[in-house]
């Protein structure tokens, strides 16, 4: 299994995760490239989403988790119990599958987290252009920056959520789903994106469209089960992936 | 649970089986029609020659439509495109057959310049060499088009020797040259159709193993 091929930025190790007595990840061994796309793959209910959400610890919100094993972010144990989680969620940025901005302007959805750094007036500025440019959607909105979020289409809301996500300059944007509410010409925007956000940021993206997972992604992973089957580059798991069940599902002769 | 798809592939693998022992056919055919001067043998290569090229647009066809509408993955990938090359070296195999039979009937207007051997001997490696790809597509033997390779060698020196006799021959009798060009043509057909042959085994490898063994190296895919 060739995932080694640079330092990764995340290293999962033995990872077991439990929702109360229900084990929902299984010794999870992964390496995650910086500046490169990983797509997690696998039927619904097969881990990926509860894996995403190891990562900014956001099953920590859920009382029952349980976990065990270790995420290794820049050399720092992010299970470690004096992790700053709120830094954490600054540095592990997270894109849902349902857009969410706040009931708020455009600019000050982007500005949000900034201002809650204690950014100043001229720099919050400055920023919120530089992220909604990166994010595809100054030109849509430059005009615009204090109408409602709320006004902007599907798609622009989802740019809006990555722009607002890459305000805060993460390393790691962890994006469920980004594309399942959008249509065609909307998630081909958010793919086109992906490819040019990955120059500044490690991205990680959970999808249930494998056509979405050929298109963006350089590395994929296939779950079953709360486990990781393979995990290899895009193009080998595509063309050539060395197990059967993943096979069958790429294939769609699964179950 | 059976897949639509599944049953397009299987569509695919048909017309493809159908297409190679048709060629394999008419490569006997037109030996028949050389060693036997069976006219008759070679007008039935030329009109089965038609059947070759119209499976091929069948598969070629059926190939980018399911490539267009069923975005294959993995081994579906690759047979469907494997499907698509097989079919054109087989179609080039049917020229060289029609070629081999469109020289047997001028051959036979004539004289026999010469008691054949090597051609037979050609012919017959690689009439085995098309059955044994076929087997090997068929019951996904990969060792066995692996030896295709070796074979072809063996086809390829039987031709040298035959180009080289007959060189020696025309210098020999001017009265044979016409003839003996006519019988280097149909050693030369048989030689690409072997390298044809070979082109498919390393095509049923890549299909089967996922390695591209073409040019005398191999590398696994992606």
């Amino acid at each position: 299994m060739d995932n080694t091929n640079g330092k990764p930025i995340v290293e999962i190790s033995g990872l077991n995760f439990w929702y109360g007595p229900k084990q929902a990840l299984f010794d999870i061994n992964l390496a995650i490239q910086p500046n490169r796309t990983t797509a997690l793959i696998g039927p619904s209910g097969c881990g990926k989403s509860t894996l995403l959400r190891c990562l900014n610890r956001m099953n920590d919100l859920n009382d029952e988790q349980r976990i065990e094993g270790n995420i290794v972010m820049h050399g720092m144990n992010i299970r470690h119990p004096e992790v700053d989680v709120i830094e954490l969620r600054k540095r592990v940025g997270m894109v849902f599958q349902k857009s969410n901005p706040f009931p708020k302007s455009i600019f000050d959805n982007v500005a949000y987290g900034l201002r809650i750094q204690g950014s100043k007036k001229n720099h919050l500025e400055e920023r919120v252009e530089s992220s909604l440019r990166r994010a595809a959607l100054w030109e849509e909105v430059k005009d615009r920056l204090q109408e409602s979020a709320l006004s902007l289409s599907g798609g622009q809301q989802q740019r809006l959520c990555i722009a607002r996500t890459i305000a805060v300059e993460p390393d790691v944007m962890l994006m469920d789903e980004p594309c399942s509410a959008l249509d065609p010409t909307a998630t081909a925007k958010i793919e086109e994106l992906i490819q040019d956000l990955k120059r500044y940021y490690t991205i990680i993206i959970v999808t249930h469209n494998m056509q979405q997972a050929t298109r963006c992604s350089d590395f994929t992973g296939f779950f079953y089960l709360g486990r990781l089957v393979e995990f290899d580059s895009t193009n080998r798991i595509f063309t050539n992936p060395a197990n059967k069940q993943t096979e069958d599902y790429i294939t769609g002769r699964f179950g | 649970m059976e897949l639509h798809f599944d049953q397009e592939l299987a569509q695919l693998k048909e017309k493809l089986l159908l297409m190679s022992s048709l060629t394999e056919h008419n490569v006997a055919l037109a030996i028949r029609a050389l060693v036997e001067r069976d006219d008759v043998a070679a007008a039935k290569v030329e009109r089965d020659d038609d059947l070759l090229d119209k499976l091929e647009i069948e598969i070629d066809g059926l190939g980018i439509r399911l490539l267009a509408l069923r975005q294959p993955k993995a081994s579906d990938l690759r047979l469907i495109t494997t499907a698509m090359k097989i079919s054109t070296d087989l179609e080039r195999m049917g020229d060289r057959a029609v070629t081999i039979s469109r020289r047997a009937v001028e051959l036979n207007k004539e004289p026999e310049l010469k008691p054949l051997v090597d051609i037979p001997r050609m012919a017959e490696i690689c009439q085995s060499m098309i059955r044994d790809t076929l087997d090997a597509f068929v019951y996904q033997k990969t060792d066995l088009a692996r030896q295709m390779i070796q074979r072809d060698n063996e086809v390829d020196q039987l031709n040298r020797k035959v180009q080289s006799d007959l060189t020696e021959l025309m210098l020999r009798d001017s009265q044979t040259i016409v003839r003996g060009l006519k019988l280097m043509r149909v050693a030369q057909s048989l030689e690409r159709i072997g390298d044809h042959t070979g082109n498919i085994a390393e095509e049923i490898v890549y299909l089967y193993e996922a390695r591209d063994i073409r040019h005398h190296q191999e590398t696994v895919a992606a």
